[in-house]
């Protein structure tokens, strides 16, 4: 496994140029992302908060390549975005693990499938991987039987393990209860820190956003646009001691209120958004069939 | 050494499993239904007091379990169960497994097998007695019919309800079309086809004893129904629970393989 120093700290720059989404058929038709641009720099972490319902799952959908976007361009390391790839990985909302492999399985999944290396060598870099998240004693075990905390972990490791240039999580920790949720923080943060890997993250929680980030990009409500681009410049490692600092308050004060802004605007705006939300919800159905 | 341990140790707890509270109040159930049962048929009570007692049924079964023909029939019935079942998951899964990934192939399929889903096994009969040659093939044929719509049907429904994200993940991760189908559709459609043959096993034996009555001379069912016509009533209560204890034995073997294909879903 290559960890500290790998070619990926240098690489992983990635711009997103205007880019547009629209859903629905003819009157219907609705406009949930509208020329959103920001770049994601190469070896840091970029947060991307919104109000919920503001179409964050679609960006990393499209940035991922499992939805076309239809204007604008999307670009890593200054080549095109063209479907799914292995250079840009994704973290989905909830578990995805593969329910019907064992844990060890399951992570060396990608390996397995790129090819070029033997099974022995793959397994130790997942085992090391595996331990460093408090996972190790647990390869053999079935997703089923590990709880919400560990799974979230496992998925962590799974894509870690490809050396992506690109590390996207979609509310990744939605779900878990506060515990665990902290805990959860604090080994994404390390492994961060360490691995240095570009990563986009996903979420609807400030205290979260501002204690991951060094960058914050605020969504505006339907149609999505970059509303604000904040730095955070606290310094790293993060800790969360931090959480009770003047920078980090006035940050989060700074933050709260566009979101409140935006937060109002959602609100004011009620039906459209449930006929928004359905013809989203719809459209990944249909392209489910 | 340690493997026979192992033996050992899970066989103990395969007695542990058996032999506890349930168990023996089931064998206390069975016992007094028999004594019931035994007693109804000595004071004729009515209804339940004209099937022959169970010491009537015993003693024909001590005569009936060293001739031939009870062995042939159980070997017969099982013989069409099982072909018609492997058949059906032989063509069946395959046509699920087509329908399931390609919209094209459920359009064409789609409505034929709706028309012809519900029309009952047993409805086939005389139509498969005429164009198949042997009268062994139209009964299995019929059998093949009870399960294949189980199956296609399940395997249909567990394509369609793969979670996306499976598959995108997969994609990201680098799988082929290939590596995708063996390693994400189809593991994850084998408990929807476990839930498939467990059920169609059941409709297999339904079938298959009801269309021996009608158009065989040999297997349980006509076992069952020669001794109606042949006025000999404890043989048609041994023919009776022979087939109940059949399929018992069928669905065991179902559960057993899906348990072992499905080692994932045991453990929650």
């Amino acid at each position: 496994m290559e960890t500290k120093g790998n070619g990926n700290a240098a690489s992983g720059r990635m711009v997103i140029d205007s880019i547009s989404k629209s859903y629905g058929m003819g009157p219907l038709r609705q406009k949930v992302i509208q020329d959103c641009s920001f770049t994601l720099e190469p070896g840091k972490l970029t947060v991307l908060i919104g109000p919920s319902g503001c179409g964050k799952t679609t960006i990393i959908n499209l940035l991922a390549g499992y939805e076309e976007i239809e204007t604008g361009s999307i670009s890593i390391d200054g080549k095109p975005v063209k479907g799914p790839g292995g250079d840009r990985l994704v973290v989905f909302q909830e578990t995805a693990l593969f329910p019907w492999m064992t844990l060890m399985q399951n992570v060396t999944f990608g390996p397995r499938m790129r090819g070029g290396r033997n099974s022995r060598e793959i397994e130790g870099d997942a085992l090391s991987l595996l331990q460093k998240v408090g996972l190790g004693d647990f390869r053999d075990k079935y997703p089923t039987q590990l709880s919400g905390g560990m799974q979230r972990r496992a998925e962590l490791v799974r894509a870690l393990i490809n050396s992506p240039r690109v590390m996207m999580m979609d509310e990744p920790f939605r779900g878990l209860d506060a515990m665990t949720r902290e805990l959860m923080q604090e080994y994404y943060i390390r492994l961060f820190e360490e691995h240095r890997i570009t990563n986009l993250f996903v979420t609807s929680e400030i205290e979260e956003a501002i204690f991951l980030a060094d960058r914050l990009v605020i969504m505006s409500y339907r149609p999505a646009q970059v509303r604000t681009v904040m730095e955070i410049n606290l310094p790293r490692p993060r800790e969360f001691s931090m959480l009770t600092s003047k920078e980090y308050l006035q940050y989060k004060k700074d933050a709260l209120e566009i979101l409140h802004e935006e937060a109002m605007k959602a609100f004011s705006t009620g039906t459209a958004t449930c006929v928004a939300d359905f013809l989203e919800a719809y459209s990944e159905i249909e392209e489910k069939k | 050494m340690s493997g026979r341990n192992k033996n050992s140790n899970s066989l103990g707890k395969l007695g542990k499993s058996i032999f506890n509270i349930s168990f023996y109040r089931g064998v206390v159930a069975i016992i007094a239904s028999l004594i019931f049962w035994e007693f109804a048929a000595r004071v004729h009570l009515p209804v339940i007091g004209m099937i022959p007692a169970p010491s009537a049924v015993a003693g024909s079964l001590s005569s009936l379990i060293f001739t031939g023909y009870y062995w042939e029939s159980w070997y017969v019935s099982f013989e069409r169960v099982f072909s018609g079942f492997v058949m059906a998951q032989i063509i069946g899964i395959p046509v699920g497994l087509l329908m399931g990934m390609s919209r094209k192939f459920r359009d064409l399929g789609f409505p034929i097998l709706e028309v012809l889903r519900p029309i009952p096994p047993l409805a086939w009969v005389p139509a498969s007695v005429i164009f198949w040659p042997t009268p062994q093939m139209s009964m299995v044929f019929v059998t093949f019919l009870g399960a294949f719509f189980t199956t296609v049907l399940n395997i249909l429904g567990g394509v369609s309800n793969i979670d996306i994200r499976y598959i995108r993940s997969a994609r990201s991760f680098g799988a082929s079309n290939k590596d995708i189908f063996w390693r994400i559709v189809l593991p994850a459609t084998l408990p929807s086809l476990c839930t498939g043959m467990t059920v169609g096993m059941g409709i297999t034996w339904e079938v298959v004893v009801a269309a021996e009555m009608i158009a065989s001379r040999s297997g349980l069912g006509f076992l069952t129904w020669r001794s109606y016509v042949a006025g000999d009533y404890p043989v048609i209560v041994i023919g009776m629970i022979s087939i109940g204890i059949a399929g018992y034995i069928s669905s065991s073997i179902i559960r057993l393989l899906s348990g072992r294909a499905t080692p994932w879903l045991k453990i929650i």
